[in-house]
């Protein structure tokens, strides 16, 4: 049980669009993910990291295969247990997609109110803690706007970890940082995720982040390969 | 308390909250204006039947309003004094007649009510001080709040000169004045004995009265002395309260004529702008946060939570707009009274009929609004 994947992806094909249309972006994957490990994903755009990374997140249903996300089958599953997969998992875009209309602090809370064992002044002391952990302490009543690049995307990385998700997908979170911010964003997802025992899966372009790893694998025309270890 | 959303969702662009609030409002003081008008216009209407007198009231069931009175046998009326409880029984006359202007010669339609002046009927004080006046030949009291149409009567009347003139080509003379005011049925009104109706409408029956007046002995329960009647008295008669006389005047002006429709058009327009603008205010609500909506379903969050959020604006936005809009109506009732003298002004019925209206117009703005939701795609946003 030790050793058990947290993802465990075996033959699993993806297509879009229907009939003469349909059009396979995912060609008989295999993938394994452990416990505690960092994945980083590279490939070129179009090749469909983001396509995985959404199944993997629950956010889209698979069509055949075998996948199944800390020990559930998500082949076949339906609408309710995809959203309850989804409440262990952590997200970061691109985009920090944070709601404009709350507070740094309110965006964290808006995820760890999901948590139904939390009561909401739990919400907020774990939502403020986890924003000063991120070294946003003085900024936790401040809007989005009203934050630099870097600074939204630490929120969404709070707000990814407040509820302590067993998996954090993230999709090229540094596209839209400058290589400080980045280095800064990345090594603060490492070390809060290790604190965690998190997983992590993180698809990039960014070479200057490769080094966080401890296996790089690669997306190329819906094939997956060239899994190599880095350490 | 969890993260209020909704509010804190409208309250973050305050411009917009702004716009959609004067939005609502607009469309509140739309409907309040259009049903104060239509409330006052049917008020002023049966100010004829509220002066009347009387707990019980007979009309003919083929009357259809003042304007369409078909009489009935007096016999009824006296039939009725034989239950228990009926104090006292009155008969009405009533028939339009041509009134000729004094002083152009102009003929204008003027309804003319006769009543036999030993009891008076009327709680006017122009006609209870005037009762021993029009039991003279060819006397009778003219509205002073008629249509300029009939001449300047009033103002003669008052300056002490005498006015006479004719009406149905007979000569009478005005022997003084009460305050009644136009309605839709009647430019003008003149209140006369019923000898002298007679005088003039030489062709009615005097068995035919157009209105049974009945007064009860005070203390006892109106509606078992109206079940009796109704069932003990011939079905050429209807029995009706005051309450529901004054409803049977307002309802044949409402339903079977152009002015209830106009007015209930008009506020049916209030409801569709308002609609429309709360629906225009939530769609581009909606449409902004798309991507953060997408993010809260790929956090975990249900399609139901976000319909809730929703709805929420919505009635938020209901019950805010709907408050300046209360209030500026307000303003404008007290406008309309002074400059137009109709009888306008803020019911509770009225204010809760629009509060709901208001919150029925914003859900269903929410309701148009949520299809947009489902375009809410967590897989769309990586």
């Amino acid at each position: 049980m030790v050793d058990e994947a947290v993802v465990s992806i075996k033959h699993l094909n993806h297509y879009f669009g229907k009939g003469s249309l349909r059009k396979q972006v995912l060609f008989d994957i295999d993938l394994d993910i452990h416990q505690g490990e960092i994945v980083l994903m590279t490939g070129p755009s179009g090749s469909g990291k983001t396509t995985l990374l959404t199944l993997i997140g629950g956010l889209r249903s698979p069509q055949s295969g075998s996948l199944q996300i800390l020990g559930e089958q998500l082949l076949g599953a339906n609408k309710l247990r995809l959203i309850a997969v989804r409440r262990h998992i952590g997200y970061i875009f691109q985009a920090h997609n944070l709601l404009k209309s709350l507070t740094a602090r309110q965006n964290v809370q808006m995820s760890a109110e999901l948590h139904p064992e939390l009561s909401t002044k739990d919400a907020i002391t774990k939502s403020v803690a986890i924003l000063e952990a991120v070294g946003l302490g003085k900024w936790v009543n401040y809007y989005p706007d009203k934050l630099s690049g870097g600074q939204k995307q630490r929120v969404a990385i709070a707000r990814a970890l407040v509820g302590n998700p067993k998996i954090l997908l993230a999709d090229e979170p540094t596209a839209a940082l400058d290589s400080k911010s980045g280095r800064e964003v990345v090594d603060l997802m490492q070390e809060l995720a290790k604190e965690q025992g998190c997983t992590i899966l993180l698809v990039t372009h960014d070479n200057r982040i490769l080094d966080i790893a401890d296996r790089i694998v690669n997306m190329e025309d819906g094939h997956l390969n060239g899994i190599k270890a880095v350490s | 308390m969890k993260i209020p959303l909704a509010w804190l969702q409208l309250s973050h662009e305050k411009m917009r909250l702004l716009v959609a609030l004067a939005g609502i409002a607009f469309a509140d003081i739309l409907m309040f204006m259009q049903m104060g008008f239509r409330d006052a216009l049917f008020a002023s209407n049966v100010t004829l039947h509220n002066s009347l007198q009387g707990d019980i009231f007979l009309i003919s069931p083929q009357s259809q309003a003042t304007i369409a009175m078909k009489s009935f046998p007096s016999r009824r009326l006296y039939q009725s004094i034989a239950f228990d409880g009926v104090k006292s029984i009155r008969g009405i006359y009533m028939d339009f007649a041509l009134w000729k202007n004094p002083q152009t010669r102009e003929t204008r339609s003027v309804l003319v009510i006769g009543f036999n002046p030993t009891d008076n009927v009327f709680n006017l004080s122009g006609v209870t001080s005037n009762l021993d006046t029009i039991k003279m030949p060819d006397v009778v009291l003219f509205d002073d709040s008629s249509r300029p149409e009939y001449g300047p009567i009033a103002e003669e009347f008052n300056q002490g000169k005498e006015i006479t003139t004719e009406v149905k080509e007979r000569r009478i003379r005005v022997g003084g004045l009460f305050t009644l005011g136009a309605s839709f049925a009647a430019d003008g009104n003149v209140i006369t004995s019923d000898l002298n109706f007679f005088r003039l409408f030489p062709d009615r029956h005097r068995g035919l009265i157009d209105i049974g007046l009945i007064e009860l002995e005070p203390g006892l329960d109106l509606e078992i002395v109206i079940e009796n009647m109704r069932r003990e008295l011939s079905k050429d008669v209807m029995v009706l309260s005051k309450e529901e006389f004054v409803n049977w005047e307002k309802a044949y002006w409402q339903s079977s004529t152009a002015i209830g429709f106009i007015f209930t058009l008009g506020s049916a327009m209030g409801f569709i702008v308002g609609t429309v603008i709360v629906y225009q205010i939530l769609y581009t609500d909606v449409a902004d946060h798309l991507p953060e909506y997408a993010t809260l379903k790929a956090m975990g969050y249900k399609t139901s939570y976000l319909l809730i959020v929703v709805f929420q604006e919505a009635i938020i936005l209901a019950i805010l707009g709907y408050f300046p809009g209360y209030g500026l109506a307000l303003g404008l009732y007290s406008l309309t009274k002074n400059a137009t003298s109709l009888p306008i002004a803020m019911s509770l019925a009225r204010a809760v009929t629009v509060l709901i209206l208001t919150v029925i117009m914003c859900c269903i703005s929410g309701a148009i609004a949520i299809g947009k939701l489902q375009a809410a795609d967590p897989a769309d946003i990586f």
